[in-house]
């Protein structure tokens, strides 16, 4: 964990942390501050007078029906996407793992996709399914299925989750992938000889040896459909029709940019800040205890 | 258990199982790129082919042959159903904030990780979970204060002020701290013996064993710049400063069957090119980078 | 309980051919060790035994039936892997158990057998541990544990032994060794080791460049290697080989180096005079004495009670003797070669040449 030789000095090293501990203080802590003390205020329109009201913001935000709601909302979005995302990525990782001629070419076309902002996504899943111009959405409608996004909160719903789910299984195939390969084969041959068909081979030894790359992309998967599918929802739906796609991340920003709410705002964004840190050291704390061979 | 069924039978068995196992393989990975590419085809297509074309709905599978004319417009003008920003205008922001973004992330988190490795001084584990610690709030989370701080700074509608407070980098500096670590210590020692200072010894020894590192997390961090979508949104009023990814989506708008489709289909196209070339170009890299950073 | 017959295996691996028709009769519950330096070709060999390469071409023929077609599962043979190859996500019972559980032996059938195993490999404190708990020698006790209670046909053994530091090394061959004799499977072992494989084997099978270059007992291969690479292998330090011709008459040879002339104590050897030969002589069978090479001594290496002198002859030829006793030093010193202990090859082929032949 340490190096045991190292260069005398401290002005040196204070310098070469300066510029990052500058913007970290800067642009993390002062505005994560800021957040945590505004969420105790309420304060006008225009920031000129403001008012301590204690936890009052906290109890009008989970109190309010509307917010659990997009909260319900937030879970099954997200809840859908990381299991579409990695469902998906797992058994394209595993088809790409196996030794067919071309795998490398697959693997290329699988992986490029990663370059892909959400929001262009979500741009590109609207060419495709627009009601008027999109070859599915017209599809849909000529079938007799009225499809229309802007109008139907459960078409908006999935349709977001589907362009999500598409924008990140690249990420999930490259780790699984990884994954696959870090398992010796001398095992699965093991495997093999003891008698275990291919099914049964992936169920009894691989999944398992995979279930720790598989908790810490959970847990990614997760933070991701919380917050960067925000490009997303805002390119396709603005959180409509009506708050059909509103997730939590979406309310921070209507709240805060369109309706000027700042307290409620803060509030909201502390509620997500606290939900972070705690997926995010629950993940380490499970990545420590990982198995070694 | 085996010799219940015959041997022919157990071979014949065996032959048509690997074979229809290789085929469904091949199908099921043509599928998966199929999914993947499909929607890029299709926008490249539709970016070929004139307006009415598209707003009628007649979505085209081949190409068409308006690709100059969209493709100059989107270039130069800008399409949308507002003043259009020409998407070359948007594609330079762009790639100057991905650019200085990705080159700043890698050169702060290559000199703090080199502090925190190998130095000792009061408050340097404090730094370290300082930093590490703003991994766990990405920038959504706490988007409104960092604005206000930004107003406060009068950095809005600058290239500063949409670069630097995204140059912090707890992940590059983890990744880098990590590598530092696996540097055996003989080359410290080594390079004291030979009179080297710190100084000498991370320009001359450090940052040319970092090649790989720096080549993966670029691809990263350029990616993870290019894909700015609400920063930049937020920042940036000033529609010269706007980056492709914010300005494709205003063109669209609500979606209006009005809109300017051929040259917004081009403008995607445009701006899916450069994150994919430098995906595609970089990708051993980038993959190993990616997966080592997990750790 | 099984027969083993491999008939004419051929393997390659796109254009490069690695195995070039390989025969082997192996009876039941004989222990067949194949020996050979990287690259010969015997991980390949037993892996298609096992049925985790398949043949180019050729029949792999278990207890009278043709399993060349069949995946390794249905062969019903077990494998211990050079690097172990444990489950690491399972216990040490589990692992053993794994093969047993997929063939649905009853529980009670499956804890007999493996408490059984655990207590022949001295393993029984060790059932709930998982693999990254133990050392090298007791997961290698664990990987033999799982090929013992699947009760198979036939056992693999691949390099198992590589890991493992020498002292190990040599207390787990002798047991190993008594195992497999108390067990009576058929085995095939591979090793790089000359010393693990004669001392394990019933029979070795020396496999060079993809050919089996000689079956036989380990002390026959000693004895009558079939060919100089064979001889070269087997035996440490290895065999001294000087290039001589026949003489006419067929019933002596002369030596290259020195013109010294050694009559052949068994027969003459077919032929012209003049046809090149090379005669073999092991290290150990090199006594002092004059009338026979001189030898240039540049390195003694002690061993305690024996010496291994390492030297040329006049026209360079390096040469090696290993001789009782210590106290030797650098410097000229004459050798014979003792009439009894020579072998005759070809010189071009390297064939091991018979009287007569």
């Amino acid at each position: 964990m340490e190096k045991k030789v190292y260069f005398r000095g401290i002005a040196l090293p204070y310098l070469l942390l300066l510029p990052q501990l500058v913007i970290t203080g800067l642009f993390f802590f002062w505005p994560a501050g800021r957040a945590v003390y505004q969420s105790f205020l309420r304060e006008d329109a225009f920031g000129l007078s403001s008012q301590f009201i204690g936890f009052e913001n906290f109890a009008d935000v989970l109190g309010d029906p509307t917010w659990l709601e997009a909260a319900l909302r937030t879970l099954i979005f997200s809840g859908a996407v990381a299991l579409l995302a990695l469902g998906a990525a797992l058994f394209l990782a595993v088809q790409a793992d196996k030794h067919i001629r071309g795998a490398n070419t697959y693997k290329t076309l699988l992986i490029w996709p990663y370059a892909v902002a959400p929001a262009i996504a979500a741009v590109l899943w609207l060419f495709m399914f627009h009601p008027n111009i999109g070859i599915f959405g017209r599809a849909l409608n000529a079938m007799g299925i009225p499809w229309d996004y802007k109008l139907n909160g459960n078409q908006a719903l999935l349709l977001i989750i589907f362009a999500a789910a598409w924008k990140q299984v690249s990420y999930n195939f490259i780790f699984f992938l990884a994954g696959l390969q870090s398992i010796p084969k001398a095992v699965l041959e093991a495997a093999a000889i003891d008698g275990a068909r291919p099914m049964r081979r992936f169920w009894t030894v691989v999944f398992p040896l995979l279930s720790p790359t598989a908790f810490f992309l959970l847990v990614v998967n997760l933070v991701y459909a919380f917050f960067d599918t925000f490009g997303i929802i805002h390119s396709l739906t603005q959180g409509g029709p009506g708050k059909a796609t509103e997730t939590l991340i979406y309310r921070v920003y209507t709240d805060g940019v369109m309706n000027l709410n700042f307290g409620s705002s803060a509030a909201q964004s502390v509620i997500l800040m606290i939900l972070v840190v705690g997926l995010t050291i629950v993940q380490f704390r499970y990545v420590e205890r990982r198995v070694h061979y | 258990m085996s010799i219940a069924l015959s041997v022919d039978e157990l071979a014949s068995r065996s032959r048509r199982r690997q074979r229809r196992e290789a085929f469904v393989t091949h199908l099921c990975l043509v599928l998966g790129v199929l999914i993947f590419a499909f929607p890029i085809y299709l926008t490249i297509i539709g970016s070929t082919h004139d307006v009415n074309t598209i707003g009628r709905g007649d979505v085209p599978l081949l190409p068409g042959a308006e690709a100059v004319a969209n493709y100059s417009q989107a270039w130069g003008v800008g399409g949308g159903r507002f003043m259009g920003v020409p998407a070359g205008m948007m594609l330079m922001n762009s790639i100057i904030m991905a650019l200085c973004v990705a080159v700043g992330k890698i050169a702060i988190s290559l000199t703090s990780a080199y502090a925190v490795v190998f130095f000792r001084f009061p408050f340097r584990m404090l730094a370290f979970w300082l930093i590490f610690i703003t991994l766990m709030l990405p920038v959504e989370v706490r988007i409104i204060p960092t604005i206000q701080v930004m107003v406060d700074l009068n950095l809005t509608n600058t290239y500063q002020g949409l670069i630097i407070p995204l140059v912090a980098s707890a992940t590059a500096t983890l990744l880098f701290r990590q590598f530092f670590l696996t540097i055996p210590d003989e080359y410290v020692e080594a390079a004291k013996i030979d009179g080297a200072g710190p100084l000498r010894f991370f320009i001359d020894v450090i940052i040319p064993l970092s090649r790989t590192n720096v080549a993966a997390l670029f691809v990263i961090l350029f990616i993870y710049g290019w894909n700015q979508y609400l920063w930049p949104l937020l920042i940036v009023n000033d529609r010269s400063l706007e980056t492709i990814v914010v300005g494709l989506t205003k063109m669209i708008g609500t979606g209006d069957a009005q809109n300017e489709w051929n040259v917004i289909m081009a403008t995607a196209v445009l701006a899916l090119l450069p994150p994919v070339a430098v995906v595609v170009l970089m990708q051993r890299w980038f993959v190993k980078g990616l997966t080592e950073t997990e750790k | 309980m099984a027969t083993l017959t491999l008939r004419n295996i051929k393997k390659s691996f796109g254009a490069t051919a690695v195995l070039h028709g390989v025969d082997l009769d192996v009876a039941d519950g004989e222990m067949i060790v194949i020996v050979g330096a990287s690259g010969c070709g015997k991980s390949t060999l037993l892996r298609i035994v096992a049925g985790l390469e398949t043949a180019s071409s050729g029949e792999v023929i278990i207890a009278g039936q043709n399993v060349t077609p069949l995946e390794p599962a249905d062969r019903d043979v077990a494998m211990v892997f050079q690097n172990y190859a444990l489950y690491p996500h399972m216990s040490v019972f589990q692992n053993m158990a794994y093969g047993l559980k997929i063939r649905r032996l009853p529980a009670d059938e499956i804890r007999r057998r493996v408490d059984e195993a655990a207590k022949l490999l001295g393993i029984g404190a060790l059932l709930e541990r998982k693999p990254r708990q133990l050392s090298g020698g007791q997961r290698q006790r664990v990987a033999m544990g799982r090929a013992i209670v699947r009760e198979p046909k036939l056992f693999l053994f691949d390099e198992p032994l590589s890991n493992l530091d020498a002292k190990l090394r040599v207390q787990m061959r002798a047991e190993i060794r008594q195992l497999q004799k108390r067990l009576g499977v058929t085995s095939l072992f591979v090793t790089h080791d000359q010393v693990e494989a004669m001392t394990l084997g019933d029979r070795l099978v020396v496999m060079h460049a993809g050919h089996a270059a000689q079956i036989a007992s380990p002390m026959e291969i000693w004895e009558k290697p079939a060919d100089t690479y064979v001889a070269g292998f087997i035996g440490s330090p290895s065999m001294n080989f000087l290039p001589a011709t026949l003489l006419e008459g067929g019933g002596a040879v002369r030596l290259d180096t020195n013109g010294l002339i050694l009559p052949l104590l068994d027969g003459p050897r077919a032929g012209q005079a003049g046809r090149k030969l090379t005669i073999g002589i092991r290290p150990e069978h090199l006594q002092i004495g004059h009338g026979g090479l001189d030898m240039l001594v540049d390195l003694v290496e002690p061993l305690g009670g024996e010496s291994v002198l390492h030297g040329k002859l006049p026209d360079g030829t390096p040469i090696t003797a290993r001789l009782q006793g210590a106290h030797y030093v650098d410097g000229m010193m004459g050798v014979i070669l003792p009439l009894e202990s020579l072998h005759v090859f070809d010189a071009e082929t390297g064939h091991r040449l018979e009287a007569g032949a």
